[in-house]
């Protein structure tokens, strides 16, 4: 496992050698071993049953996604209802801020809280259909590369959950002005929770299940 | 074909499992500065750092020092035609106590500054006795684990940003005026960076085994022992 070795040599699996690897801490154990030894997690092997949490986050996500764009995020109130109190949806507050030319931070909001939710609910939909269907190794490749990122990229779409919390507790202005959450507050952040742990119950070793063992000769 | 070295195929013992594509490796220990990368899906499997332990327990400190003025200074102020509001996290916590909304807002109070702390302390628990070279405490694997895997929930780092477009938002409502925890936040990140590049989660879960911590004494690999094959 270090770099000086050469690279061409074909693979060999835990799972085809009857082992299986610990997903914490990377300690291979006996295929009728449950727990890992030396970092107490739950030993799972590389199999499509994984799929089934996925979906079911996956669905549970998609659920709460629609109150979180039908409802409003938050209700601003200026002048004690005055001067009108005005609700806007996650949409409605993208093109608010627009209206008022804030054209970077506009993009911010709405990458963070449509786009990357919808290309999450999309790529994780594609990693699970794909999963265990035969690919050549640079398909598996890019798939983890998708899988990486959905990851990665999956938390920061609490975005606008935190500016609705910060603006409400803020903007307490009594008779000027004040502002409250909505309800889609709370469903966008258990969105955002469920479609984290889809992709975490995602197994990425079911991407190179099946492929040829011989290895391509990239270094 | 594996190649010889000190590992058993049945059970397991002087092999490495790449967490992310299964593929075999026999675990060899590395000099620091070294990076072993999978042969397969060339996933970073450990890439230990000199001196990582103690800078790790540095910066966990840290993170908790700064997390405290983070929780309660003041991280936005603003006014408005005389009426004025400064909000720190606490702060925010205590507007919801009565409302419908208190679930949320503990909620992202935990996700915001409970879980960095939480993370700092397990972390330190874990590396001061492995820094000092004495055996680790009990319930450091454990903890080593739920640290690892409380990573994603910990969203300091977008908070900070997302006070950014609260600042934009409320700038036409009323003016407003940085506060020193969002300062103290900026740090967090900071540090939450240079953290990241000295860890290595496999050269800490070797230290604890190595420690005598559900230890089966398949540390010992022969250190010639060449790597992966079949």
């Amino acid at each position: 496992m270090s770099d000086q070795l050469d690279h061409t040599g074909p693979v060999m699996t835990a799972h085809h050698a009857g082992l299986i690897g610990c997903r914490s801490c990377g300690r291979a154990w006996p295929a009728a071993q449950d727990r890992c030894g030396r970092c107490g997690e739950h030993l799972a092997p590389p199999d499509r049953r994984c799929l089934q949490r996925v979906w079911a986050w996956w669905f549970a996500g998609l659920i709460m996604y629609i109150p979180a764009n039908v409802f409003p995020m938050m209700r601003t109130q200026t002048l004690a209802g005055l001067h009108g109190s005005s609700e806007s949806t996650i949409i409605e507050g993208v093109i608010e801020l627009i209206h008022y030319g804030n054209y970077d931070i506009a993009a911010i909001v709405f990458i963070a809280s449509v786009v990357v939710p919808m290309a999450k609910f999309i790529a994780i939909s594609w990693l699970a259909l794909a999963a265990g269907r035969p690919a050549t190794v640079d398909q598996a490749h890019t798939r983890l590369k998708v899988y990486e990122v959905v990851e990665f990229i999956g938390r920061w779409s609490m975005i606008d959950v935190f500016v609705v919390a910060i603006l409400s507790a803020l903007v307490q202005l009594g008779f000027v002005a004040s502002i409250h959450p909505g309800p889609a507050a709370v469903s966008f952040a258990l969105s955002v929770a469920f479609t984290m742990l889809s992709a975490q119950s995602f197994d990425p070793r079911l991407i190179w299940r099946g492929l040829p063992l011989r290895h391509n000769n990239k270094t | 074909m594996l190649k010889q070295g000190t590992f058993d195929l049945k059970t397991g013992a002087g092999l490495i499992a790449c967490p992310r594509c299964d593929a075999l490796h026999i675990e060899e220990e590395l000099q620091d500065g070294e990076t072993a990368r999978c042969i397969r899906c060339e996933t970073v499997l450990a890439s230990p750092r000199g001196g990582a332990f103690a800078r790790l327990i540095a910066l966990s400190f840290t993170t908790m020092v700064l997390m405290m003025g983070a929780i309660f200074f003041p991280f936005l102020e603003i006014t408005r035609m005389g009426f004025g509001n400064a909000t720190s996290l606490f702060g925010v916590v205590l507007a919801f106590a009565d409302g419908v909304l208190l679930p949320l807002v503990l909620l992202m109070l935990v996700v915001v500054a409970g879980l960095p702390v939480l993370r700092a302390f397990l972390m330190v628990y874990v590396l001061v006795p492995l820094a000092q070279g004495r055996a680790p405490y009990r319930h450091a694997a454990r903890a080593f684990r739920w640290s690892e895997s409380l990573r994603p929930w910990s969203m300091a780092e977008i908070f900070i940003i997302g006070t950014g477009v609260a600042l934009v938002k409320v700038a036409g409502l009323a003016s407003v005026h940085l506060g020193p925890a969002f300062w103290a936040f900026c740090g967090l990140i900071l540090v939450n960076v240079a953290s990241r590049s000295f860890m290595c989660q496999t050269t800490i879960w070797d230290a604890i085994e190595d420690g005598g911590l559900a230890t089966d004494g398949r540390e010992l690999v022969d250190p010639k022992a060449q790597a992966t094959g079949t």
